[in-house]
């Protein structure tokens, strides 16, 4: 056999389906695949009739995250005696002990139907973990921004009590929050927040 | 203080006595600094049991067992020297099921013969309608609620691969299928049988023990080579457990316990839900119909703590006879080594070996693990290995 041989149909394009229900999550991975040449990537973001939607596809990797209660549903997957190519897990293979751990901590899991090659898997599998953390990412990002807003509403809000109530200026009112939180070691938001508080138990 | 181990479990009642041990203290008077972690599916608390994240779990008995065997995933020895709870588990069929049922039933309405043999008639007539065949739900292949629906219904004439579909579902998701039709019946645990009920989709159709006396269901699970560098913990770990079984069991305990239960962090439901389940005192029909029985669920009641292995090797004795894998003489050992009586009575102080309860299945021989192969050969329904 020559090495210019072309690698089975298979190996060339594996049909990877990705289970999960955040459509954001389940878009960056499959972008990241398709750069990487993987072509036929689909997604199940519909837990209903999950198995029936998986054997319709007939997939050679399903990509789920760990945090989907279903994969108790692909665990069926092995059981099924029907003309169906049987899946493995990912944890089956313990040799890679670190990449497992990889995976968990991102995550991440997939069930692997017999056929394709160790190093061809283990690519696919770095790049979701590597996805998935870069999702993880962007979503503490997104917590962080839309927490920011909200303190900033809250600050807003409390620098308006502070004008009507006293008189100020827009930047009177805040400097006397930002000292305010200094004398007492807190957050200027946490102050601004008592200020909400009081004025609500005050009305 | 032991160094600290990480638990995981499922939001289910029957984890009652590993979070009452945790949240009532019991663990930290005994030294051991547990830190819970609630888990969406049993194959996650299987593969971070397995790869070291967790220390223990709770866990349904038959995937400790099938874990020791390495059938249907990775082999990892598995030792369970508690018993987190006998019974509780319910099937709960879908209001035109149950009405279909009680149509054809000659018989006794809690009686599981009768009523699988009405199953079995609605089953032949829905196949001559041509209508599509019923679907039943379960959480796990290797789980209690896969055996004991299959037990139930083979018993009617109902044969749970050719005649039925039989399809795992997790447990949050299946009120809402009986409600949209997805599925006409299902086993599992609680609360989710009385949260169906309380829905109005849902009749409570029979208590596990209608089909078993005395069936166990959660294990503590540990893994075997944690196990033995780590006696003490284990030792520790029981006794935590122990007290936290009799702390739930005392009636006037209920109302703390189930409060206990019932915060986010925990099972997250109503704590009166969970109470329903603790007293065996069960609203079965929408209609407010209540039954009770107090064999619904065991936490420490009959030595219900005391792991079993006679209980392993009939959970065995099921994954032979659905062809979940082949009888062995050396398997079936494996099995019953998982349930470790030693460990429990090591760490209580208890001399001489309590008798073991029968299963107490309504059909069939009473179960004898001396020979398997006998007791498979009185059902006429079975799966054949592939």
């Amino acid at each position: 056999m020559s090495a210019e041989q072309p690698p089975p149909k298979a190996e060339q394009s594996p049909k990877i389906v990705i289970v999960d229900e955040s459509p954001i999550r389940a878009a960056i991975l499959e972008e990241g695949l398709r750069e990487a040449g993987y072509g036929s990537v689909m997604r199940i973001s519909e837990m209903q009739s999950l198995l029936a939607r998986i054997y319709a596809l007939d997939p050679d990797i399903i990509v789920i995250d760990l945090e989907n209660p279903s994969r108790d549903v692909l665990e069926q997957m092995f059981q099924v005696s029907r003309a169906v190519r049987r899946p493995v897990a990912m944890f089956v293979d313990q040799s890679d002990a670190a990449s497992i751990q990889a995976s968990v901590d991102a995550g991440v899991s997939a069930y692997i139907v017999d056929g394709l090659k160790k190093e061809r898997i283990k690519s696919i599998l770095d790049l979701c973990v590597s996805r998935f953390n870069a999702f993880a990412k962007l979503q503490d990002e997104l917590d962080r921004t839309k927490m920011a807003l909200e303190e900033r509403k809250v600050i807003d809000r409390a620098k308006g009590i502070l004008m009507k109530l006293k008189g100020l200026t827009e930047e009177e009112a805040y400097v006397l929050l930002r000292s305010t939180a200094m004398r007492e070691k807190k957050k200027i938001g946490e102050i601004a927040q008592s200020i909400l508080t009081a004025s609500e138990l005050l009305k | 203080m032991t160094a600290p181990l990480q638990i995981g479990f499922i939001p289910l009642v029957d984890a009652a006595a590993l979070i009452v041990a945790v949240d009532k203290g019991f663990a930290a008077a005994e030294g051991v600094d547990v830190t819970l972690v609630r888990e969406v599916s049993w194959s996650n608390v299987r593969d971070k049991l397995n790869i070291g994240l967790f220390e223990a779990a709770h866990l349904l008995a038959p995937v400790a067992i099938a874990s020791s065997l390495g059938v249907g995933h990775v082999k990892v020895p598995i030792v369970a020297p508690f018993n987190l709870g006998i019974n509780g588990n319910a099937i709960t069929v879908s209001p035109a099921l149950h009405a279909a049922i009680l149509a054809e039933i000659d018989g006794d309405r809690f009686d599981p013969m009768a009523t699988a043999r009405a199953l079995a008639r609605v089953v032949a007539a829905r196949r001559k309608a041509g209508a599509d065949p019923l679907t039943f739900a379960m959480t796990f292949p290797f789980s209690t609620h896969n055996y004991q629906l299959r037990f139930w219904m083979a018993a009617g004439g109902v044969d749970p691969d050719e005649d039925v579909r039989l399809v795992v579902l997790p447990p949050p998701f299946m009120v809402e299928s009986l409600e949209n039709g997805h599925v006409d019946g299902f086993c599992v645990g609680a609360p989710w049988n009385s949260i169906a009920v309380d829905h109005g989709v849902g009749h409570i159709l029979h208590f596990v023990a209608d089909i078993l006396v005395h069936a166990a269901e959660k294990v503590l699970a540990i893994r075997q080579g944690f196990a033995e560098k780590n006696p003490e913990v284990v030792a520790r770990l029981v006794r935590a457990l122990n007290r936290a079984a009799e702390f739930i069991e005392e009636p006037g305990n209920r109302v703390e316990a189930a409060r206990m239960l019932a915060r986010p962090e925990r099972i997250g439901v109503d704590a009166e839900v969970i109470q329903r389940t603790l007293d065996g005192r069960l609203k079965i029909s929408p209609d407010g119909t209540i039954r009770e029985n107090g064999r619904y669920l065991l936490v420490g009641r009959e030595s219900a703590g005391r792991p079993d292995p006679v209980q392993a090797a009939w959970l065995y004795s099921q994954m032979v006879r659905w062809a979940q894998t082949r009888v062995s003489e050396e398997a079936l050992r494996t099995a019953m080594a998982v349930f470790r009586p030693d460990l429990y009575d090591a760490a209580l102080g208890i001399a001489g070996s309590p008798s073991s309860h029968p299963v107490g299945a309504f059909e069939g021989p009473e179960f004898d693990p001396r020979d398997i192969a006998a007791y498979l050969a009185s059902f006429k329904i079975f799966r054949r290995p592939v």
